[in-house]
């Protein structure tokens, strides 16, 4: 398992490489990437902030809850931090499984579960304004 | 003599003016209690009372924990990681 939170652009490739062994059969890798737009506004670029000790940690968390109630075999999730440009990725999380109907749904429900508890914040940048966008559904881990 | 490092993040840091300040807390205070406190002293943060969650030492909790001397307590506004709509 990995678990990052960095300032310095993620790497899709390296995050497969390490959810992969010999026994599993499927790898789901699902990118999040900077939108030019939201709610009908040109997006210009978009700010992260984070806690990083808290952040990992949920990670971990959300990761493990995830491992015992399906056959996955690893999990690795970065979040990168600071300003991000229209098209970069913003978060990036890998399944790994022996097939890949385990690893599609897997990752699917660790995205969902990300962006409910894992301590991160966006701020969208669009001319002549900025706003923190505030998720929908705020959660504390059972 | 300082005894609850206190952690703020994206809104609320920038309505505080601020990512860290510290807190000399009486025994037996809430996180709630701490952020009565805070209000007082970056009156922004007020309005998101009801908004805010809180983490004790990496950790989520309610309102309603004790703190004790040496807590790190982080306000937690609503989370938006990722990039898609929420």
């Amino acid at each position: 398992m990995l678990f990052e939170i960095t300032e310095e652009p993620l790497d899709p490739q390296r995050l497969a490489d390490h959810v992969r062994s010999d026994a599993s059969g499927a790898v789901a890798l699902f990118y999040g990437v900077v939108r030019d737009h939201n709610k009908g506004r040109k997006v210009l670029y978009l700010e992260y902030d984070a806690y990083p000790e808290m952040a990992t940690k949920v990670m971990r968390q959300i990761a493990e809850e995830m491992k015992e109630r399906s056959p996955i075999d690893d999990v690795a999730i970065q979040h990168r931090t600071g300003r991000l440009e229209i098209g970069e990725t913003s978060l990036l999380i890998a399944v790994s499984s022996g097939h890949r109907k385990e690893a599609f749904e897997a990752c699917h429900a660790l995205v969902d579960r990300f962006k409910e508890v894992v301590p991160i914040w966006k701020k969208e940048v669009w001319e002549g304004g900025e706003e923190w966008v505030e998720g929908e559904s705020v959660q504390k881990p059972s | 003599m300082p005894n609850v490092k206190v952690l703020l993040f994206a809104r609320l840091s920038e309505l505080a003016g601020t990512r860290q300040t510290q807190l000399e807390l009486g025994e037996g205070l809430t996180v709630a209690d701490a952020y009565v406190i805070l209000s007082d002293r970056y009156p922004g943060l007020e309005p998101l009372r009801n908004s805010v969650m809180y983490a004790v030492n990496s950790e989520y909790v309610s309102s309603t924990q004790p703190l004790s001397p040496g807590d790190e307590l982080a306000l937690i506004p609503p989370v938006s990681g990722g990039s898609d709509a929420v």
